[in-house]
């Protein structure tokens, strides 16, 4: 027997959920979600908030055959026996299993701010967070302050902006993504964000909130109906911590996605794999893939994701390679250009020709490019500024030919010289070298530049006459 | 022998070679030459590409097949009288049928065979030889955007409408078809329209494009649901449309959502704001968009993967959400290839299939035109196997040990060659049907020659579903027998009632005309006199008292299920079947040129194809070749985990980095085919041609 019990109900779970199936898990598969609807798309909770989508838009129904039991509240595991212990509508329940995987995720980090938060990152009115499809409905009012600088503070606050709200990001650092960005790409994206009508607050914070304004440790106020506070997450661990599972930053696995328990999974952002947690949606799903097959009975061993980050906001491309230390490592060789006022900018820590670490800012070509070859290990490109800045390539050798021998009409292998014989056999107009050549009759695209051809030489003809083309 | 129509001086009629089928005038005789001139029929509108203006050159092959040929005791071909091929090769299908059974008795055709030939091929493999192991060469092309089309639409023609209406459209997607190399004189419908190019490759057709989408190969069906995506979220999405003429948009966009702009980037490699450009400039949603419909257009790049049909179907997805097809300003359109890859797939030689694009499990449809062949409908076998699953199973246990190729060249066009042609070796019985010495002609254990486009007359149906006629310029060369004929005379040595194989093309025609009544692809109302009358006929086009006008534009008022509405398909991304890896750590990426066709049976015997693409090549990014050892007009051995080709490099900046480019007209060691994989998609039985996991190597020239 094979009772497969899933802890945890978001995108790792139901890729899981789905991988399984597709590899033939027949028995039974339960999913214990606290929250009171299951999976939904987080990458996309922005739209919502941005009002382009509804909630229920950002579902994923798991696969038919699947026990999901919503607003769930595991309390505890039974290692010995083998069970789950949960709370559903204040009645104990108990779940028992053959394999038990831990897809908890993480929670948000809610820092103490007077008059937001309260005991156990417990959020007042007007104050959330922003994990899930009913965080997005209690942000209200025509003015909103987001605070945090990273990836999602930039997202959620370019989002509100969007939908026309009168959006302050506020981040203790000096820019938004700093400790990517620096001070150049931070700034930029600073400038980019208040074009998009998001007003950026720099290294400053929120120290108190009255309803309906923030203070920040400047002294000033901002005006807020709403306080959204995007300070970061940490991996939910602690059903792992309480049944005695090893737990550093987040659940600790090994290559087969085990906890030290053998029957204990761990997946998503609330495991630690090879010292890396809340690895983000990437990693999620890669070890759902790779926990499904293992635990179909294949041989699967996971191996990291590379960690790569790219800004989903429509105010620039942003997108970030490897990690910040990778830059600093011996014998890399580095690659860079700053475009100021054109808002780019490009930071490459390369070795072999690969890139190891990288920093694109402006650059959509070059961010979709580079990506791909760094996910596949790839080397670059000799060319590196067409690669940075999405140049179209050079010639082929096939367009290097000699002038006489250019190739004027594809679809009928013309090339000038076999023009300027027709030419001078008497073919004097454009039909006329059709006829003789059959330029121009195939897809008619070379019709302007035979035309043009054929002026030429007349012209020629005119002033030195006898020696035309 | 048929009382063909007198013999014109000048005859108006169709090129030979791909799905346009420009309009052609032909003069002149074997003696004195053929000329072509292009008419000014409305596809071609007087152009012609390098193929059409050369093709009389096929005419006056100096190796065309005039003899029938039968390989004697010491192996080698040599050429004896038709009654003496005739009897071999019935003499021979009855042995094996005898000791084997039916099935072991097999037939092969060909996308380029007139629907006569199409039909007649059909009928003769399943009643002269009660077989049900009979497909061709179009799996190789259409199959997998056929089968999406009929799932969403009830119905697959090409293109449901023709292809001047393409004249007035504002935005045009391609995707995986590159018309400027394989249809040239299509090009002048898109004058207007700004393009949308999806390719792996800076063809001469991206190079015409507004956006090139430049995807690695395999990862179309991820860039197709991105697309659907970002018009779902930017609430681009034709509601009104999608309420009243569709069915099952919750199914696609639950797939679509997830796959974000960054997420689709991220596989693809085509960034987030050119998926965004492509979906606005669709949807007519950039500032200042003209008017004019928008088209979304796919080509065997999209098709040719083991996931061909569902990634086709992302793209009819992505039409569908839109508002596109059937709406009368823009649609969803499949670019045919083949000459009559249409037609042939239409009237029976698919190996499911029955005349009328009927369904051979149907059992009103096998009643239908059990009726008109006039045999009972248990007489009619049940569905054989897909093209690539026939080849493969030749000469094995249970597989068929007799083969009868009409107008197809697999020891060159199927994937997997080598594999191909230790098959083709292995049979017992090997009959070929060509006018040129092929290389699987030149296999075979019978040759029998056949008359090719100039000499005979029949019905064409380009990529809009226009049946068109075929007209002879002049003779077939004396003891050149027409395909029919050579059904017809095997089919009464085989002990079938004579008229029963009709060998005048109108005969068989009208015979077509009634199998198809009341299906699909109806032609109960299309003849040779309304076409000779310079009608203008599009399928379906039933009998009526008053004639039927034909069906230029398909699903205006309604698509072809019964429910008039048109279906979304529920498709997920998953990748190629077979990835690059440190063994093989390029894609290789096969297709077509300008001055070749398919095989190259035909263009490699024209002069001036030769002159412009004298011997295969692999495109490569001038980095890769460095890193691979190549010299730029080197030579270059191609392998994959199949086998190996040998080919002249050409340095090519355009080229991404990650994919070489071989077209796959060349034979012998040229092959793409000994490099391609054999995976098939699931449900259209389409091979995988377009991705194939491979490395380079430099290899020394030859010694002269």
């Amino acid at each position: 027997m094979n009772r497969i019990l899933i802890v945890g109900a978001g995108p790792a779970a139901h890729r899981l959920a789905e991988r399984l199936r597709h590899h033939g898990h027949a028995e039974a598969l339960t999913v214990l979600g606290a929250e009171p609807a299951p999976a939904h798309h987080r990458p996309l909770l922005s739209h919502v908030v941005a009002g382009r989508l509804t909630p229920e838009a950002l579902r994923m129904p798991f696969p038919p055959g699947t026990r999901v039991l919503t607003d769930t509240m595991v309390t505890g595991i039974d290692r010995e026996r083998r069970e789950v212990r949960a709370q559903r509508g204040g009645v104990g329940t108990v779940h028992p299993y053959d394999t038990l995987v831990l897809a908890t995720g993480a929670r948000a980090a809610v820092p103490a701010i007077p008059g937001a938060t309260g005991d156990g990152g417990r959020t007042g009115d007007g104050v959330t967070t922003l994990r899930t499809a009913a965080d997005c409905e209690r942000i209200t009012g025509n003015t909103v302050v987001v605070l945090g600088g990273g990836p999602l503070g930039v997202e959620t606050a370019s989002a509100l902006a969007a939908r026309g709200t009168a959006t302050t990001l506020v981040c203790d650092r000096p820019h938004p993504l700093y400790e990517r960005l620096g001070d150049t790409g931070g700034g930029m994206l600073t400038e980019l964000l208040a074009r998009e009508g998001v007003r950026v607050l720099g290294g400053r914070t929120v120290v108190r909130r009255t309803p309906g304004s923030v203070l920040l440790d400047d002294g000033t106020t901002s005006r807020a109906d709403t306080l959204v506070l995007c300070t970061g997450a940490v991996p939910a661990a602690r059903l792992a911590r309480q049944a005695g599972l090893e737990v550093r930053d987040g659940i600790v696995v090994d290559d087969r996605l085990r906890t030290g328990d053998p029957r204990i999974h761990a997946i998503g952002d609330c495991a630690e794999h090879r010292g890396r947690a809340a690895a983000g949606l990437d990693a999620a799903w890669a070890q759902a893939e790779d926990l499904a097959e293992i635990l179909t009975g294949r041989d699967t061993a996971h191996r990291p994701v590379p960690p790569v980050f790219r800004l989903r906001t429509r105010a620039v491309d942003v997108s970030c390679i490897g990690s910040p230390d990778a830059f600093e490592a011996p014998g890399v060789r580095m690659l860079g250009f700053t475009d100021r006022d054109g808002h780019r900018y490009a930071r490459l820590a390369l070795r072999d020709e690969r890139v190891v670490a990288a920093v694109l800012f402006g650059l959509p070509q070059a961010i979709a490019t580079i990506g791909l070859l760094h996910r596949r290990g790839q080397q670059l490109p000799s060319d590196r500024l067409g690669l940075l800045l999405g140049w179209p390539p050079r010639p082929s050798s096939r367009e290097s030919d000699t002038y006489e021998d250019a190739m004027i009409c594809l679809c009928n292998n013309v090339r000038r010289r076999t023009l300027s014989l027709a030419w001078r056999a008497g073919a004097r107009t454009v039909t006329a070298l059709a006829a003789a050549t059959r330029a121009t009759t195939g897809c008619g695209g070379c019709g302007p530049q035979v035309a043009e051809q054929c002026d030429l030489w007349e012209s020629e003809a005119r002033r030195e006459p006898g020696r035309a083309a | 022998m048929s009382e063909l129509p007198a013999l014109r001086p000048e005859t108006d009629t169709h090129c030979p070679y791909c799905a346009l089928q420009c309009g052609t005038r032909l003069t002149g005789d074997r003696d004195v030459g053929v000329k072509v001139e292009p008419t000014d029929f409305p596809v071609n509108r007087g152009r012609l590409c390098q193929k059409g203006w050369t093709a009389p050159d096929v005419l006056a092959a100096a190796d065309r097949l005039t003899r029938p040929l039968v390989r004697g005791p010491d192996g080698r071909l040599t050429e004896t009288s038709w009654d003496t091929a005739l009897d071999t090769v019935a003499e021979g299908l009855r042995r094996i049928r005898a000791r084997h059974g039916p099935d072991a008795v097999a037939v092969f055709g060909g996308g380029g065979l007139t629907n006569e030939k199409a039909y007649l091929l059909g009928k003769f493999a399943r009643l002269a030889l009660a077989t049900s192991q009979i497909d061709y060469n179009g799996r190789f092309c259409m199959s997998s955007a056929a089968l999406a089309g009929n799932e969403a639409f009830g119905l697959d023609r090409g293109l449901p409408f023709p292809v001047g209406d393409l004249r007035s459209a504002r935005t045009v997607l391609l995707a995986g078809a590159n018309i400027a190399e394989t249809m040239p004189p299509l090009m002048q419908h898109l004058e207007r329209a700004e393009l949308i190019v999806v390719d792996p490759r800076r063809t001469a057709t991206a190079g015409r494009a507004k956006l090139h989408l430049q995807p690695a190969p395999g990862t179309d069906l991820a860039l197709a649901l991105g697309l659907l995506h970002i018009a779902v979220v930017d609430g681009l999405l034709d509601q009104d449309y999608i309420r009243r003429r569709t069915r099952g948009i919750e199914g696609a966009v639950r797939r679509a959502m997830t796959w974000w702009p960054e997420r689709v980037e991220s596989i693809t490699g085509v960034p987030v704001s050119a998926q965004r450009e492509a979906v606005r400039m669709l949807a007519g949603a950039e500032a200042g968009a003209g008017d004019g419909g928008a088209y979304v257009l796919t080509g065997r790049g999209v098709e040719q993967h083991s996931r061909g049909t569902d990634t086709a179907a992302g793209f009819i997805n992505l039409a569908l959400a839109l508002g596109l097809p059937g709406s009368g300003r823009g649609g969803y359109g499949c670019l045919t290839g083949q000459g009559n890859g249409q037609g042939g797939r239409e009237h029976g030689q698919k190996a499911d299939q029955l005349p009328g694009y009927r369904s051979i499990t149907d059992p009103a449809a096998r009643a239908h035109v059990a009726g008109v062949w006039g045999v009972p409908p248990e007489d009619l076998p049940g569905p054989g196997r897909s093209a690539y699953e026939l080849l493969d199973a030749l000469g094995d246990d249970g597989g068929p040990r007799g083969l009868l190729v009409f107008g197809s060249n697999p020891a060159v066009s199927a994937p997997h060659a080598s594999h191909v042609v230790r098959r083709l070796a292995s049979l017992d019985l090997l009959v070929v049907a060509d006018f040129v010495p092929s290389e699987t002609a030149r296999m075979a254990d019978v040759v029998l020659p056949v008359t090719q486009w100039a000499e005979e007359e029949g019905t064409l149906t380009n990529l809009e579903g226009r049946v068109l006629r075929r007209r002879a310029l002049m003779a077939p060369p004396p003891r050149v027998r027409s395909d029919l004929q050579v059904l017809h005379d095997l089919a009464v040595r085989l002990g079938e009632p004579p008229d029963r194989y009709p060998a005048v093309p109108q005969d068989a025609f009208d015979e077509l005309r009634a199998a198809s009544r009341g299906g699909r692809a109806d032609y109960s109302g299309i003849s040779y006199e309304r076409l000779d009358t310079g009608e203008s006929l599009h399928w379906p086009c039933p009998a009526a008292a008053d004639p039927h006008p034909g069906t230029p534009r398909l699903f205006l008022d309604r698509f072809a299920h019964s429910d008039g509405r048109a279906r979304f398909a529920e498709v997920e991304h998953h990748g190629p079947a077979e990835d690059i890896s440190p063994a093989y750590p390029l894609y290789a990426t096969t297709g077509r040129i300008l001055a070749h066709y398919q095989s190259g049976a035909q263009t490699r015997r024209v002069t001036e194809s030769n002159a412009a693409a004298p011997e295969p090549f692999v495109e490569v990014h001038p980095d890769t070749a460095a890193r691979s050892g190549l010299a730029d007009r080197g030579l270059a051995r191609v392998t994959s985990a199949r086998g190996s080709m040998t080919a002249r490099v050409r340095l090519d900046a355009t080229m991404r980095l990650d994919t070489v480019f071989v077209p796959f007209h060349f034979p012998g060691e040229g092959r793409a085919n000994l490099f391609t994989h054999p995976a098939l998609d699931p449900r259209s039985g389409m091979p995988a041609f377009k991705v194939s996991a491979v490395r380079l190597e430099a290899l020394p020239e030859a010694a002269p």
